[in-house]
Parts: C-alpha cells; structure tokens; sequence
C-alpha cells in the first residue's frame, strides 16, 4: 500500500525540484529582495536608525518582502500556469490527494522564504555590519515561515482566478503596492501619514511588525497581529475554496 | 464477386460481461448550453470503445465525467461500482487528458516517477518508457520533448499505475501520420493486454483502426453505436466504380440506386441493390470496364449518420 506520508513527500520535493530549476522563477523570488536589500540597506548601512545600522532595521522588513513573494509568485503563477494548460485536470484524475498538492506548494514557498531570508542575513552581515544574534535570526525564520500562511492563501485565490498569461503581471500588482505601503522596503515611519493609516489594513504591514519585534523594534502587539495575519488566511482561504467550487460546478 | 475493403480481423462481438464503468442517462448543462442529453454509456472489460463525433459533440465532457471531474446535472455515473470521485476508483483508472504544457522543468523519469508513486502497484519505469515509446528520453526535461514526445509522455502518465481502464482523451491531436500510427501500436498493445480502453476522436481512421465498439455520438446524444463493420453496414449499400458509356441519368433511375457521381473517368454508383444493378449495367454496356464494388467506408457512414 501506499503510504500517504510517502505521496506528500514525494510530491513536495518535486515541486521544489521543478521550481529550484525555473530562472525565471528564481531570478524574480530572490532577485528583487536581495537587489532591493542592497540598494537601500546595504548602500546605507552608515545610517543610523534606532540606534544601529538601517540595514539591521531593514532585514526585517525585506525578509517579509521575500517570503510573500515565493508564495505569490510559488503558488499563485504556478496554479494559474497548471490549471490554465490543462495539468491540473490529469492531477486531479490521478489518485493524488488535493491536500498533498497543496501542501507541497505551502512547503515550498516556506522553504523558499526561509532560505531568502538567510541569504538576506548574511548579505546583511558580510556587507553592512548587521549585527544579530542566533536567538534573534532563528526567531526572525520561525516568524517567516509561519506568516507566510496570509501570502499562500492570496496566492491561491490569484491562482485560481488570473489567466495563466497574465498571473505574473497580476500578481506583481498585488504585490509590489502591498509591499511598499505595508512598509516593508523603507521604515513605515518615512512614508507620509495617510500611507501609514492605510498600512494598518495590510497583512505585509503586520507581517513587518512581527518580523521587526523579533530585532527588538517595534513594541505593537504580537497578540493582534498574529490574530490579524490569522483572520486574513481564513478570508483568502475561504475565498478560495468559494471559488474552487463555483469553478468545479461549471467544470 | 467483388473487391472489398477488408479490416483487420478483432473480435467483434461487444462483450457482455457486466458493465465496470457506466453513465447512466446523464445529462450535463453548462449554463442553458445543454452539452450531453441523457446520454448512456457502459464499458465492459476488454473493451476498446471510440466515442467517435464532431468537435462540440459532447466527447470531452463524457470522460471528464467519468474521471470525476466534472458532475453531472443529473443522471447517474459508476466506475467499477462506486464514485468516480473515490480515491479507490482512482486507482484503477489512467487517464490522458488534452494538456496545453505541463511543467517544463521536470524531466521525463521524474514525472513518471512522482504519478508513479500515488498508486499501490505501479508499473516499472522501463517497462512504462518501452510501452509509451519513450526509450531513451527518461533523463530529457519535458520541455525539451517534441509534440509527439510530450503527447506519449502524457500517455505514459496514463498507465503509471497499471490501470485496468484507460481513458484517451484525442490521443493523437495534432500528431503527424507516423506518430499517430505508432500511437495506434501502443493502444493495440495495451488491449492486447485486456485493458478496457475508452478513446475520444474525431478522426474516423482512428476510430476504425482501434475500437472494437464505435459510439458515434453528436449534439450529446448517441446516434449510433456498433463495430466498425455494424456501422459499415448498417445502411446495407455498397459503392460500385467501373468506366461506362451508359448516361448517369440511366443509372440513377434504376431500382435501389441511391447516388451518382462522375468521378473522373469513372462513374460511382451508390446503391442498396448492387448484383441488380450490376447484372443491368453489365448487360446494357458490354464495353464496361474498370469495375470495382466496395463495402461503404466508415466515412459514407459517419456521415449519412450525422448529416456531416
């Protein structure tokens, strides 16, 4: 017999096989944090804000910007491409479980985001003197990859609902404006003050307030922002599942 | 006596042992588009059967039904005694859907592998690539495959789990003549294997040439069903084809004669009576010459059926 535990597995090492080997994939996921992160916090790294370097300041914050793009682009572009062409129906007929599809995409986007975030790490090290210690990256990754779960619900509802062609453009739309009004690619502080009421809607903005508590700066709630990040996946889960099954009873 | 088309001898009989998978007076709407019509279908072990129709006809939609991935708006849908929706149903059925593009990234052994590990007992990986005519490229990224490759890829994905029915959703789209008759072998084996086929096409070669059970079926509803001879036959005409002075006009007004066409040199004559309206021909024309008969193609049929 077939051991589920074994059809999991199996199915979410070939997804991240079939993505680690896609560059156009890797070259958006890992590019644009790692290059943003270099432009604004490493060229700054003199500058001090909270009394270190920025660049500490802003590994927080590009952390979250490359955790919600490995799920976006992970698991909404490739839902969109796999049931736009057709792949996803030859899945479905297969004995696959659902849950195993969708949990090897989940997977992949946190092993993405956590690897984004190391990479983020030591560029930050190595290049602009960031100091911090062990507890405080590990508990910087265990809030990477557990916020990243609002990010794969979205990326599910934009999978489900853009073209396949057009899933890469969509999902860039979503998730540049997120990113920078949630005040992941420059201190919230910084942005004008109606910028900043609107910041308090977004789950990046929240994602950020978690992520940066865990390098000693923000003093907002973590109560209310996993209780936020929480609400947001059920709505987006929930939506998905909505429209799953309107798209199935017209199938 | 005459020349006629012969067809590779198969067994002709539809087999009567219980149905393993059936749609059951279904019928499937899509908004006010009505795309299947109480429509019935059963599939008995060892059977293959062509859902042979037009484009539209309501093909795709009767496999996606059976595979559970689609529902009907009413009517009834068992395979092998349970829902088709049931993991346990799953597993013993292969399925070779029309897929745009599939991840390109992954090679061929690896695909085969992944679809391979969802069943109990799957088929070796040798023995898939040499059923599915893939020696040779297990280690070739699917995205590097040409067309026929990534069709018999698909087809291979098919018969990962040793499946005792097999549905072919247009196996050879877009195939050129070569690669499709070597798709047909690859059919011809699993059948010869017992495996209970289901194919959807429009191309009534392919239908002809595999199915043991044609369902010609159109606007969703079955028109006619047979073997390909039944069908052949069904209107009991044959063609005659011979180089005559007589007038076409002569011709068509003899008893049974049903059409009359030029057709070069050679004049065609339809007819349901053909030793009649040879003996006739033959005694008004002593200089006739160039005489053929034959059975109808499935092609007269198909279309005196669907008015195509």
């Amino acid at each position: 017999m077939v051991t589920t535990a074994t059809v999991y597995f199996n199915e979410a090492r070939f997804e991240l096989l079939k993505l680690s080997r896609n560059r156009s994939y890797l070259f958006s996921m890992i590019g644009f944090p790692v290059v943003f992160y270099l432009l604004f916090g490493v060229t700054n790294k003199n500058e001090v804000f909270h009394g270190h370097t920025i660049a500490r300041y802003l590994l927080a914050g590009y952390s979250c910007f490359g955790a919600m793009g490995s799920s976006l682009f992970g698991i909404g572009v490739g839902l969109a491409f796999e049931r736009g062409h057709g792949w996803l129906e030859m899945k479905r007929a297969s004995p696959m479980p659902a849950a195993a599809y969708l949990l090897a995409k989940l997977c992949v986007s946190i092993t993405f985001a956590v690897g984004i975030s190391i990479l983020l790490m030591i560029v930050g090290t190595a290049l602009a003197g960031v100091q911090i210690t062990a507890l405080e990256g590990l508990k910087l990754l265990a809030v990477i990859a557990v916020g990243v779960l609002p990010f794969a619900s979205l990326g599910l509802v934009i999978g489900l609902l853009m073209p396949s062609n057009a899933a890469t453009g969509g999902i860039n739309l979503i998730y540049l404006p997120l990113s920078f009004c949630g005040g992941l690619w420059m201190p919230i502080e910084t942005l004008p003050h109606w910028l900043q009421v609107v910041a308090h809607g977004l789950p990046s903005f929240w994602f950020s307030r978690l992520a940066l508590r865990t390098l000693g700066y923000s003093n907002s709630s973590a109560v209310l922002a996993w209780g936020l990040l929480a609400s947001y996946a059920v709505i987006f889960l929930l939506a998905a599942a909505f429209i799953f099954r309107r798209q199935e009873a017209q199938a | 006596m005459a020349a006629s088309v012969l067809v590779e001898p198969r067994h002709t009989a539809i087999q009567k042992g219980p149905a393993i998978a059936s749609l059951r007076g279904v019928t499937k709407k899509f908004g006010g588009h009505v795309a299947l019509d109480r429509f019935s279908l059963h599939l008995h072990p060892g059977e293959v059967v062509a859902l042979l129709g037009p484009n539209g006809a309501g093909k795709t939609t009767a496999v996606r039904l059976l595979l559970g991935l689609s529902q009907a708006t009413s009517g009834e849908v068992e395979i092998f005694g349970g829902n088709p929706r049931d993991r346990a149903s799953r597993m013993r059925v292969g399925a070779m859907l029309q897929v745009g593009r599939m991840p390109d990234t992954l090679r061929v052994r690896e695909h085969l592998q992944l679809f391979s590990s969802y069943y109990p007992k799957p088929r070796p990986l040798d023995e898939l690539l040499a059923l599915a005519g893939l020696e040779g490229l297990a280690e070739r990224r699917f995205g590097m495959l040409s067309g026929g490759q990534k069709q018999r890829m698909l087809f291979a994905l098919a018969l990962c789990g040793d499946p005792d029915l097999i549905c072919l959703d247009e196996p050879t789209l877009g195939m050129d003549v070569e690669a499709r008759r070597s798709m047909w072998d690859q059919v011809r084996k699993l059948a010869a294997m017992g495996k209970t086929i289901l194919l959807t096409t429009h191309y009534l070669e392919e239908a002809d040439a595999l199915a043991s059970r044609i369902v010609v079926i159109q606007k969703g509803k079955v028109i006619a069903e047979g073997t390909p001879e039944e069908l052949k036959t069904a209107d009991g005409s044959r063609s005659i084809r011979c180089i005559t002075s007589l007038a076409p006009s002569f011709v068509s007004a003899l008893p049974g004669v049903t059409s009359v066409e030029q057709d070069g040199d050679a004049l065609l004559v339809r007819t349901r009576a053909p030793e009649a309206v040879l003996r006739t021909m033959l005694h008004e024309d002593t200089t006739l010459s160039g005489l053929e008969v034959r059975g109808a193609a499935l092609e007269d049929a198909f279309v005196a059926l669907t008015g195509l």
